[in-house]
């Protein structure tokens, strides 16, 4: 190996959540149904079944592609790529080979690196394969323990449908990645522009975000010898070097069924092989080609929502915020929206952006439940003392002392902590918000007295 | 002997119930009785189905509905999906699998009131043009059972031929509707591509699969295609441009129709064909049509020989990638099962589409099909139809496709080129041969020219006899 | 021209017998000199057609419609198992 540098591309699948499969109408919302209740003879592959693609499926692709600053096939096309599988119904996944929807995009990493975009093209996902045996199948489903030991010893897998034909948009990276740090930046980055989108739930955990490194290796002697592969090469790259053993690179490997950025890592060392795969492309006869006019893309391009890039650096200079806090707000579009609208209703009651910035970062509220009139509410009243009359305020400290003899003989022997049980006890005599530092000072001076 | 009637007369006869619909489909279902141990077209008959679906007709009959098949006996080709009824495309994959929905033409069909009789033997997959590729023996010629009834729909063609049904349907990729049409003597209208769905039709080359009707006679083919032809959400590939009345304007005089023919067409054809063709040439004539050599015209058109080329290509690689899901999991049968023609195509079109030959065939015939689309562009402009033999040949002995890796394209020399443009044509009776076997015309259209094609072959027909002649079963 | 006949039937996922492996070749072959012949016909400066149609952006509304039951999905299949499809152990390479 010590000849060769990794150079690492990815392939990342993103699963839409559109409410439909990609080319036929069963719900794509299939996460934990009963399996093989969301099929029809289209996504099972019965005889005779034609696809019909998701209009909404394939302007999300386009929305993908122009938020990672790709350039659109105006005429575009799917293809068949032909391979076997138990989980592939029609022996081929109808997907999109030399016209994909966008191509030659980037993403700019916070170093200033621009990773490329080579391709971003729409696809369907497969049928799920369960290998018997597995624990959470054992554990999770009401098995008949001897059947299971039938099908066990019988060594099976097991096939649900359900997700077969689920949209998927696969973006793929040229090898710029040299490092396992930019990849988990570019995923999660990535995610939260699907997110923005909302047209993806990105959960690596339920797999609607799937990622596969393609790891080459390049000779030392050929550094600076650029790794460009065209589209050709990308389909045809493992037939290529199954047959022409000579050249070398690119060999690569897919390395399937990683779920979590913890492991991205790992996969970096993943063992290098071959595959003979040869998947034979053709257009796909039962889809007309897809034609886009110029207005049509700039609608779809309108319809790209502000994203996470541009509102970070809004956000820092509108806000005044730090990098930080303009981070971890625009991490997820609803809590940036929050914000936003939090800081225009806190203007009338002078709170400053930071104020709300500090509060939504400390105090985490559910922005589901907590309006943000509440939250500027909230803050309102936390920094405002209501006055209370003197009088009072010592009457009610001499009452609550006198109830809690023992917390009060507790702090004169050093017990410093319970002083704040016993301002809290205070406090709760008011409905009001009062200054919970006048109420310590007061105590203080009350038991010292 | 009701079960001879087209649906035209059969139609008649019900509405002034002179029978009814469940007399004719007995009828029908003892005529099969009588004459299917000879020619074997049926994989499944239905009769209880049939039975039934007949009385309900006659419900309707005598509530005065009018759906325009409402009780007339039909035979469906095995490769199109029929709920609750086994749908095995005539191959050992497919053996025992019941559709869990009906194609669309099937769904139009039972709209239309249908009776379905049962479904008709063809070549496995369609892959042939013999039924001798079919796993379920090979269907006999009713005009002489030493020979073959053509394919793939050999066996709607045999049984619409021997009386067995008033109507067929069929489905062609390349002379799947009109060779088997002209070697059982009967009418044949394979539509535009587009103009009919192929949903739940099992797939043998998508690109230019059509289903069609399978007649006696004209106007019944006019009578089907209208349930048939028409935009259907579950193909993309159908056409949303509007259908039309295609009985309408059958009688329409053809006197100063202009209709090409070629040299091209008529080279090393069997004597008999050339001969059923010349005269055929001369009918129109008569009716006041010119016949004109579209070389006179200027016209050059690549030789038929070639489409043999671009349509093999095509054809193997779309049926290595269509027949990719039979792997016995969801449905039928192992990949085992396939049959030698199944497995010689598939392992040809994967040969052809595999890395670094893919340009030098697959994209190769997809440029030449773009010449023959061209040229028959520019042949429409100048003329209104085209004519020539349906097949270099009346019908062959039993036997003649075995180990004949190309019997089927060879057999469908002169419907390629239409078919690889996705052209409609109509195979009408025009003649015999020496030893009695029924000899075929063909009429080609420009795309969507049916009503065109349809006048034609109706004006040919009502000026010759030969569809009047029937098989001595 | 030479197929090699074993790498293709493995592409296709075809199990072949040795007798058919050589009867194939030889017909595979017979195809292919018929086919060859189109490279008598000049493409050059000539677009491809995949398609007759002329028909373009053919797509259907993102609208669900009801699915198969799980009994109708599963009734063709040889093997099921709580409402699975069954099929012998694929192993992870």
């Amino acid at each position: 190996m010590k000849n060769y540098t990794p150079i690492i591309g990815l392939e990342v699948h993103v699963e839409l959540k559109t409410a439909s499969k990609m080319f036929c109408r069963c719900s794509a919302n299939y996460f934990g149904r009963e399996p093989n209740t969301h099929t029809c003879p289209v996504c099972l592959g019965f005889p005779g079944a034609l696809p019909v693609a998701n209009a909404k499926a394939i302007e999300w692709c386009i929305m993908i592609a122009l938020s990672l600053n790709c350039e659109i096939n105006l005429l575009s096309k799917f293809d068949r790529k032909n391979y076997f599988y138990p989980d592939l119904p029609k022996g081929y996944q109808i997907s999109q080979y030399d016209l994909p929807f966008g191509k030659n995009g980037s993403m700019e990493l916070k170093n200033g690196k621009k990773i490329r975009i080579r391709r971003v093209h729409m696809e369907e996902d497969t049928a799920k394969l369960t290998h018997i045996g597995h624990p959470k199948l054992v554990s999770g489903s009401n098995v008949d323990k001897k059947m299971l030991n039938q099908v066990q010893h019988d060594n099976v897998s097991l096939i649900d449908f359900n997700r077969s034909g689920v949209p998927l948009v696969e973006i793929v990276t040229e090898p710029d990645f040299e490092s396992a740090s930019e990849v988990k930046e570019y995923l999660q980055k990535l995610q939260q522009i699907v997110r923005y989108l909302d047209v993806s739930n990105a959960d690596m955990e339920k797999g609607d975000m799937r990622l596969e490194p393609n790891i080459s290796l390049r000779p030392v002697s050929l550094r600076g010898v650029s790794p460009k592969e065209t589209d050709e090469a990308i389909s045809k790259r493992s037939p290529r070097s199954a047959r022409d053993d000579s050249a070398l690179p690119p060999y690569k490997v897919e390395v399937k069924n990683i779920n979590s950025f913890r492991f991205v890592e790992k996969a970096i060392d993943f063992e290098i092989k071959r595959q003979a795969n040869d998947y034979r492309y053709f257009p796909e006869p039962d889809i007309p080609p897809i034609h886009f006019t110029k207005d049509q893309i700039s609608s779809l391009e309108s319809q790209v929502p502000e994203l996470p890039d541009a509102r970070f650096s809004r956000f820092l200079r509108e806000f005044s915020l730090t990098e930080y806090d303009s981070k971890i707000l625009t991490r997820e579009k609803n809590v940036a929206n929050y914000f936003e609208e939090a800081v225009s209703i806190g203007k009338e009651h002078n709170i400053s952006p930071k104020q709300i910035a500090n509060w939504i970062i400390n105090k985490k509220p559910n922005v589901n439940d907590v309006l943000p009139a509440s939250l500027v509410k909230q803050i309102v009243s936390s920094t405002q003392v209501t006055s209370i009359d003197e009088a009072d305020l010592e009457k009610v400290i001499l009452q609550v002392l006198s109830e809690n003899q023992k917390a009060v003989d507790d702090f004169k022997n050093g017990k410093e902590n319970v002083i704040m049980f016993l301002v809290g006890q205070v406090m709760r005599q008011f409905k009001t918000k009062i200054n919970a530092n006048s109420v310590k000072e007061l105590i203080l001076k009350s038991i010292g007295d | 002997m009701i079960y001879k009637l087209t649906i035209k007369k059969a139609k008649e006869w019900l509405a002034n119930k002179e029978f009814s619909s469940a007399e004719l489909t007995k009828a029908c279902l003892d005529r099969i009785k009588e004459t299917d141990e000879t020619l074997r077209a049926f994989v499944t008959i239905t009769e209880a189905h049939a039975l039934e679906d007949a009385r309900r007709a006659d419900e309707l009959i005598a509530n005065g509905d009018d759906k325009p098949l409402l009780g007339i006996p039909f035979v469906i080709k095995d490769n199109f999906s029929t709920v609750g009824v086994q749908t095995s495309a005539s191959s050992n994959v497919l053996r025992g699998y019941v559709p869990p929905f009906d194609a669309t033409v099937v769904a139009k069909l039972k709209e239309a009131g249908m009776v379905m009789l049962g479904k008709t033997n063809m070549d496995a997959f369609a892959h042939g043009s013999s039924t001798e590729t079919s796993d379920f023996g090979t269907t006999k010629n009713p005009w002489n059972p030493e020979f073959l009834p053509g394919g793939s729909s050999g066996g709607t063609g045999a049984s619409v031929a021997a009386d067995q049904a008033i109507a067929g349907i069929g489905s062609e990729t390349a002379g799947s509707i009109r060779q088997p049409a002209a070697w059982c003597g009967i009418v044949g209208l394979k539509p535009t591509y587009g103009r009919v769905s192929r949903y739940g039709v099992v797939a043998m080359a998508s690109s230019t699969d059509s289903p069609g009707p399978m007649t006696k006679i004209v106007e019944d083919s006019a009578l089907v295609l209208n349930v048939l032809a028409g935009k259907d959400p579950h193909d993309a590939t159908s056409s949303p441009k509007p259908t039309k009345d295609y009985t309408k304007g059958l009688n329409k005089s053809i006197k100063g129709r202009k209709i090409g023919i070629s040299a091209k067409y008529i080279e090393g054809i069997e004597k008999d064909v050339l001969k059923a063709f010349e005269e055929a040439r001369r009918v129109f004539e008569k009716l006041g049509a010119s016949v004109v050599d579209i070389a006179d015209l200027g016209i050059d058109i690549l030789d038929p020989q070639y489409s043999i080329g671009v349509y093999t290509i095509l054809q193997r690689a779309e049926v290595s990638s269509n027949l990719a899901r039979f792997d016995g999991i969801r449905y039928g049968n192992d990949r085992s099962a396939f049959g030698d023609e199944a497995k010689r195509r598939i392992m040809l079109g994967t040969y052809t589409l595999s890395a670094g030959y893919y340009d030098a065939f697959y994209k190769k015939a997809l440029k030449v099909r773009t010449i023959i689309v061209n040229e028959f562009h520019k042949m429409f402009e100048e003329v209104d139809a085209f004519i020539a033999p349906t097949s270099p040949s009346p019908a062959m002995p039993l036997g003649s496709s075995k180990n004949h890796p190309m019997f089927g394209e060879m057999a469908d020399v002169l419907v390629e080129p239409s078919s690889i443009a996705g052209l409609p044509g109509i195979n009408v009776p025009a003649g015999f041969s020496s030893n009695k076997l029924p000899i075929g015309l063909q009429v080609m259209g420009t795309q969507f020219a049916e009503d065109t094609i349809l006048n034609l072959a109706h004006e040919f027909e009502a000026n010759t006899e030969w569809h009047l002649r029937k098989p001595e079963l | 021209m030479k197929i090699n006949i074993k790498h293709v039937a493995k592409l296709a996922n075809l199990t072949l017998t040795k007798e058919e492996e050589k009867r194939f070749e030889k017909q595979l072959e017979v195809t292919l000199d018929t086919i060859n012949k189109l490279n008598e016909v000049n493409t050059d400066n000539t677009e491809i057609t995949s398609q007759v149609t002329g028909l373009e952006n053919v797509m259907d509304d993102d609208i669900p419609q009801p699915s198969l039951s799980q009994k109708k999905a599963l009734a063709n299949a040889k093997n099921t198992y709580n409402g699975l499809f069954v099929v012998k152990a694929i192993l992870e390479e």
